[in-house]
Parts: C-alpha cells; structure tokens; sequence
C-alpha cells in the first residue's frame, strides 16, 4: 500500500488530498471537500495527462518561430519525450493554425500541430 | 487631419474585441493603432494554452485565441494601422467640439494627427521592474523580467539563460518556469514575498510541481553576484514585516533571475490626456459605461486594471466598444445622477467606480480583487446601509478576480441611493 498526496486544481482552494494506493489501483482519496476532487485524484494518480506547448523555427516566414501544441492531452510522462522529438524540427511558411508539424510525435498517436499563423515573408 | 469615429489605442486582446464589438454595434469608421508590427498583443508570446475557456469552451493558446480576434477584425475591413506609435490625446480645440486628437507616428506617414468622436484606450500593462523593485546587488546581464524572457524564448528563439532563479510566483513566471525546463534550463527555485503565492493553483501544480521546482513562499531576494554575467542570487526568508531574517540566507549559482512580481497598467498616455487615475490599480476611474474622466474617452482591458483572465478582458472590451457607439450614436448623459462604489473590508477596488443607475445596461459586471485570501466569506453588496445581496465563497485570493452583477431593475427600487458599498464578510454577516 502506498500514498500519494496531491493538490487539486480544481478551484482556487487547492485542497491537498491524499490518495491510498494498493497494486496500482486507488483504494481512498481524502483531503478533497468536492467531487471534482476526487475525480481529479483519481485521474492523476492513475492516468495523468498535459497538453504540451511549445515553438519550432520557421523558414521563410515573417516571424523566426511558431507555437505549436499536441492536437490532444498526452500522458504526463510523455512530455520530455515529445520536447526531444521537437528538436531539429522546422516548419516552411506559411504556417496556418492547425497544420500537423509533427505526425505520433514520440509514439504517443498524438500529432504536433501549428498553434499560431506565420505567413511567407 | 484624418477623421475617424472612434480610434483604439492599442491591437492586443483588448482592442481587438473592443473593435468588433463597435463595429457589431454599427460604426464602421473604426481605426485601431498598435505599436508592434502585428495584432494580437501580449497574446503572441503566450504560447501556454488555457485561452479562452469561458468564451469559445476549449482551451486555446494565446496565439489562437488572437487569431480568432483578428480573424473577425480583419473580415469586418476594420483600418489598422501598425507599426504606429500614438504620441498624445487631446481634446481637438480646432473644432471646437468634443472631439479628441490622436497624435500617432509611423516609419510611413511620419507624425500624423486623427481626429476621432470616441477613443478606446487598449494599451495594455507593464512588468514591474528591476528598479521599481529595489532589489540590492550588482547590475550584471542576466537580469530579465519574466515577459522579456517569454518574448525571446517564444518569439525570437532565444534562451536567456541554462541556470534560472525566479523571483515572484505571478503566472507568467510560473509559466516560465516550466517553459525554461522545457528548454533544457535548470530552474532552481522560485521565490516569492509574500505568504502566498499571486498565480493560479493551476499553473503551481503544472509549472512547478509537475517538474520537481520549489516555491519559497515569504522568501526574496537579497543579493545579485556577477561581474559580467549573473553567477549567483541569495535569497532570504522574511518575516511578517516583510524583511529579510538574518541567517536565513541561501546562496544559488545561477546566470539568470527572472522577475515576476506585478503588473502595472500602462496609462502615460491616459495621464498625458488628463485622465484621472485610481491610486489602487492605476488604472483611469471609470463609470457603468467604461468611460473615464474624459468624455468620449473609453478604457477596457488590462489599461484599466489587471486581469487574471483574457476571457473577462474580450468581455470589458467589448462593453466598452458598445458604450463607444452609443456615446457616438447619441453623445453624453452629462446630466444622469450618478454614484459611487465603496470598496472596503477585504475589496480593494471595484471597476467600474461609478454608476449611473438611469443609464447602466440591465445588468452590470463589477469586478474587483481582493487583499488577502479568505475562507469561507461573502461577497457583501450594500445600497446605503442595507445589505442587498450576500453570497458565500468558500475561498478568494489576490491572484482571482472577483466579480458581482448589478441590476438595474434592482437600483431603481431605490431611487434616492446614495452609494453602493461591496465588501468581504465572515459567515453570517460579521465584519472581518
């Protein structure tokens, strides 16, 4: 049995909650004052997950980097994965919001997209 | 000079909105300056996503949510003008009318003026300094507000440092914080004054705990080493009085500080135009209808006080692009009765400071922030002395904007108000 303890992001309160685990699997969550704390314990011992945001140089644009994002939340551990996977990638203008970057980017199933609109110089 | 019915000082967040919601409103003669050589403001190098979860339900970065903006600007055919620095407001004596003059310059016109019916001042906000700080220590380079370290590691691509010690825990330096350990930078320790912290419960889990980062709360920094470049800051524990405890010390080796401790709105313009100015948020005091001392002169945005959110800033701005209009539309109620709001007991300021309850909107968003955190209070709403409403939070920070809705309805059962006082109340109605 092991414990892990947790503040919630649910509302400003950030209360710190505890969470009792047993062979992975959440047997208490205490601390939290409401459901949403519990569901987000649960979801973050178990399944973490972040949208990662970042920015790659581009070629011929009017501007020398975009924002890019993944298309959806990937796991936590993921996240210096998917930085590493970034690196030495560029993108040609023009850019438009939305255009995939990177396709799986580190085996996650998730693409890079374009996050921001650079058009060509 | 060029003639246009309304002129918006600014094309980040604030004035885009303002812009459309005129437009949407029906003036079409709509000029927005901005000073950088694109729209959209601080939004461009805010590359985090958590933009936009009131207005549009999902979570977009800064650049998208300003492309929806500018989108809808751009498909409305509303002038802008970049590139543009506005020089000066004031009242246009040559017409001798209440119309204002719009100093501006750019690399293509030269100095210019515009003579506009209305003006929206969207100038946006500044970081406090180093110097407006009065942090003691040697003056290497290394030393970075934590917006300027956004900027050049967002838009221009550019790391400022590998070793980073930041002190204030405002968003934007929480958001640095991660952003720099993204990078490959070794963020050592946020430090911040007070005994908690100024930026979203959110952005401490996800930009420092996420990544193992410390948070001293009531630490600051004593000492900047470094002859060229920095190579160390001391930070110290302080107590209640908020100064350093001796032998609290700790030394980091680092080569960059960031600065994260506060925003000031931008208003030099405003001053220069004789717009009068809260001590509070130093931002101008406005009426119900978002308008300053000056009439025909409008402010919306984090020009008139700082925001936590984009969100409310697209709603302000488009309130006061409405208010624009009408004041085109229609002109002044120079003559409605007007009151003021008092802020005390925990409130520290409210936006609007005035109402005028025969001309307001139906329903009226105050928002104000509060001095300290509180549990489990109320947000108390007096007219005179009679407490008109009392609703319960169970927490309030400095960090959060707080906001309550004004009815008109409401107001006019009380035709002869004097003022409305908004203040924080323990459980069941105590003073704190």
């Amino acid at each position: 049995m092991s414990t892990r303890e947790l503040t919630c992001i649910g509302c400003p309160l950030g209360c710190t909650v505890t969470v009792t685990l047993e062979n992975g699997s959440v047997i208490t969550v205490t601390g939290n004052t409401c459901p949403r704390g519990d569901a987000y314990a649960r979801k973050e011992v178990t399944n973490p997950t972040r949208i990662v945001t970042s920015t790659v140089p581009v070629t011929g644009g009017i501007h020398p980097m975009v924002n890019v994002k993944t298309a959806s939340d990937i796991p936590k551990d993921k996240i210096f994965a998917c930085m590493d996977a970034l690196k030495g990638v560029r993108a040609a203008a023009p850019v438009h919001i939305g255009d995939v970057i990177l396709s799986n980017a580190a085996d996650t199933g998730v693409d890079i997209i374009a996050a921001g609109n650079v058009p060509a110089k | 000079m060029k003639y246009y019915d309304l002129v918006i000082v600014g094309g980040g967040p604030a004035g885009l909105a303002a812009a459309v919601s005129a437009r949407d409103c029906g003036i079409e003669d709509i000029l927005i300056l901005e000073r950088d050589n694109e729209l959209g403001g601080i939004l461009n190098q805010c590359i985090h996503n958590g933009f936009g979860l009131h207005t549009f339900k999902e979570e977009l970065t800064g650049p998208e949510y300003a492309a929806r903006f500018i989108d809808q600007v751009t498909e409305c055919g509303i002038d802008c003008k970049l590139h543009t620095m506005v020089m000066d407001i004031s009242v246009d004596t040559e017409t001798g009318s209440s119309r204002k003059k719009v100093t501006a310059m750019n690399r293509t016109d030269g100095m210019f003026e515009i003579s506009a019916a209305a003006v929206i001042l969207a100038m946006g906000c500044r970081e406090r300094s180093r110097g407006a700080l009065n942090i003691p220590g040697f003056r290497p380079a290394g030393i970075f507000s934590a917006g300027t370290a956004q900027r050049l590691v967002n838009m221009e691509g550019y790391m400022p440092g590998r070793e980073v010690v930041i002190l204030g825990s405002g968003d934007i330096g929480l958001i640095m914080a991660r952003r720099m350990t993204l990078e490959g930078a070794k963020v050592k320790v946020v430090a911040e004054l007070m005994p908690y912290s100024g930026g979203l419960k959110r952005n401490i889990v996800q930009c420092l705990d996420d990544f193992g980062i410390p948070l001293k709360l009531s630490h600051t920094v004593i000492d900047i080493e470094g002859k060229h470049q920095v190579s160390a800051v001391t930070i110290a524990e302080v107590g209640a009085d908020r100064k350093p405890i001796p032998g609290t010390e700790e030394r980091y080796t680092c080569d960059t500080l960031l600065l994260s401790c506060g925003l000031i709105p931008e208003n030099e313009l405003s001053k220069g135009a004789g717009v009068a100015l809260s001590p509070v948020t130093f931002g101008p005091v406005v009426n119900d209808s978002l308008e300053t001392s000056i009439e025909g002169v409008f402010a919306c945005g984090n020009v008139l006080h700082v925001h936590d959110l984009v969100d409310y800033v697209s709603q302000e701005a488009a309130a006061a692009g409405k208010h624009a209009a009408d004041y085109i539309r229609h002109g002044n109620k120079k003559h409605a009765k007007t009151i003021e709001i008092h802020s005390t007991d925990g409130v520290r300021y409210t936006v609007p400071k005035y109402i005028r309850p025969t001309e307001m909107s139906d329903t009226l968003t105050v928002r104000f922030r509060v001095g300290d955190v509180y549990k489990n209070c109320s947000i108390a709403v007096y007219f005179d002395d009679t407490c008109v409403s009392r609703r319960k939070r169970p927490v309030m920070a400095p960090g959060e904007m707080e906001q309550i809705i004004l009815e008109k309805k409401k107001l006019g059962e009380y035709p002869d108000i004097g003022s409305i006082t908004i203040r924080i109340e323990e459980e069941g109605g105590n003073l704190l």
